[in-house]
């Protein structure tokens, strides 16, 4: 399983390094990034300075920035070529996941939106 | 051309030489088995989207009960957030000696990685509880019901994980560093880090989104 030898083609996710020092220092700048964007994200949402409305975007670019740290420093999902098969397995769970979350937002909005004046009974605040 | 050249880019169907498998046939087990882990924990994660997107639509139909704002507190997550984030830190220092066969620190590092995941259920747990005893339980309204269920499941896989980290250590202590227990080592890890993914979108879309003024 090492990195360097021509003949591996594939690498399995989650597989380490070579070395003790790069393998160990790639998890602390892992955690020392994660921690970074958990903090700005507690703070971003804790503070009055920013503008209110783009604040909850903010919130979730920062989520999705401490994703790919995950991926790349934990998981070891990388751009290389030995990587290929588990990129092109993450590019499809991501537009799946995509297109459940935001076709799921959308569509649920309107529908909440254009319930016309039945409104008051229909409304989903009076869901059980 | 001679047959050999052809043979090595694909022009011939001589004998039982194309696999079409490439050049080399099959992956070895240590590549294909995570692999195919992997794809589970995609498919993880769509189930989890599923969740989201139910939670998304349900987050305002609070039937004139609590709603998010009253029932989160953002210590209390931080403090989760903390605990698994450093479980899986762990677990990847615990991959790194496992690799090396350090029996010792492997056993000491996945014990941590399980302790610190302990923490974060435990934390977990009394929030439910303390919901529960308060009249916010599942059945209140359907923002509830969706959010016990996402929060839910993401506990529930947590909980799972801490079986399966009890499991491999017995493993690695009765059956040593053998590859296939380094394979189902190997799956652990990646379970363990993906859960962590999910969490980040859990206190982002759930508590900290929920709790903006």
């Amino acid at each position: 399983m090492t990195e360097h030898d021509p003949e591996q083609l594939n690498v399995a996710p989650g597989a380490p390094h070579d070395s003790l020092f790069s393998e160990t220092i790639a998890y602390v700048i892992g955690l020392a990034l994660a921690l970074l964007l958990t903090g700005l994200s507690f703070w971003v949402a804790s503070t009055s300075a920013l503008w209110g409305p783009g604040v909850a975007v903010g919130l979730v670019v920062l989520a999705i920035a401490q994703m790919g740290v995950h991926l790349v420093f934990f998981l070891h999902i990388t751009s290389g070529p030995d990587n290929a098969n588990n990129v092109l397995a993450l590019a499809f769970g991501v537009l799946i996941v995509f297109l459940v979350m935001v076709g799921t937002i959308w569509i649920m909005a309107h529908l909440a939106a254009n319930m016309g004046p039945m409104a008051e009974m229909m409304n989903l605040q009076t869901q059980h | 051309m001679s047959n050999s050249e052809a043979a090595a880019i694909g022009l011939t169907h001589r004998g039982s030489e194309d696999t079409g498998l490439g050049q080399r046939g099959p992956q070895s087990k240590s590549i294909v088995v995570p692999y195919g882990f992997w794809l589970f924990v995609l498919s993880d994660m769509v189930l989890f989207s599923a969740l989201f997107a139910t939670y998304a639509s349900l987050v305002h139909a609070t039937d004139g009960g609590p709603v998010t704002s009253q029932l989160f507190d953002r210590t209390t997550v931080a403090i989760e957030t903390l605990a698994l984030l450093i479980s899986s830190f762990i677990c990847g220092l615990a991959m790194i000696t496992a690799k090396r066969k350090n029996l010792l620190w492997t056993q000491i590092w996945l014990l941590l990685t399980g302790l610190t995941g302990f923490i974060f259920l435990l934390i977990e747990l009394t929030e439910f509880v303390g919901m529960i005893r308060i009249g916010a339980g599942p059945q209140r309204s359907a923002f509830l019901s969706s959010f016990f269920t996402l929060v839910g499941c993401h506990g529930a896989h947590v909980t799972a994980g801490l079986m399966w980290i009890g499991t491999m250590m017995a493993q690695i202590w009765a059956k040593g560093f053998r590859e296939d227990i380094l394979r189902r080592l190997l799956c652990l890890s990646v379970f363990w880090h993906a859960l962590d993914i999910i969490w980040v979108a859990i206190f982002t879309i759930v508590y900290l989104i929920g709790t903006l003024p």
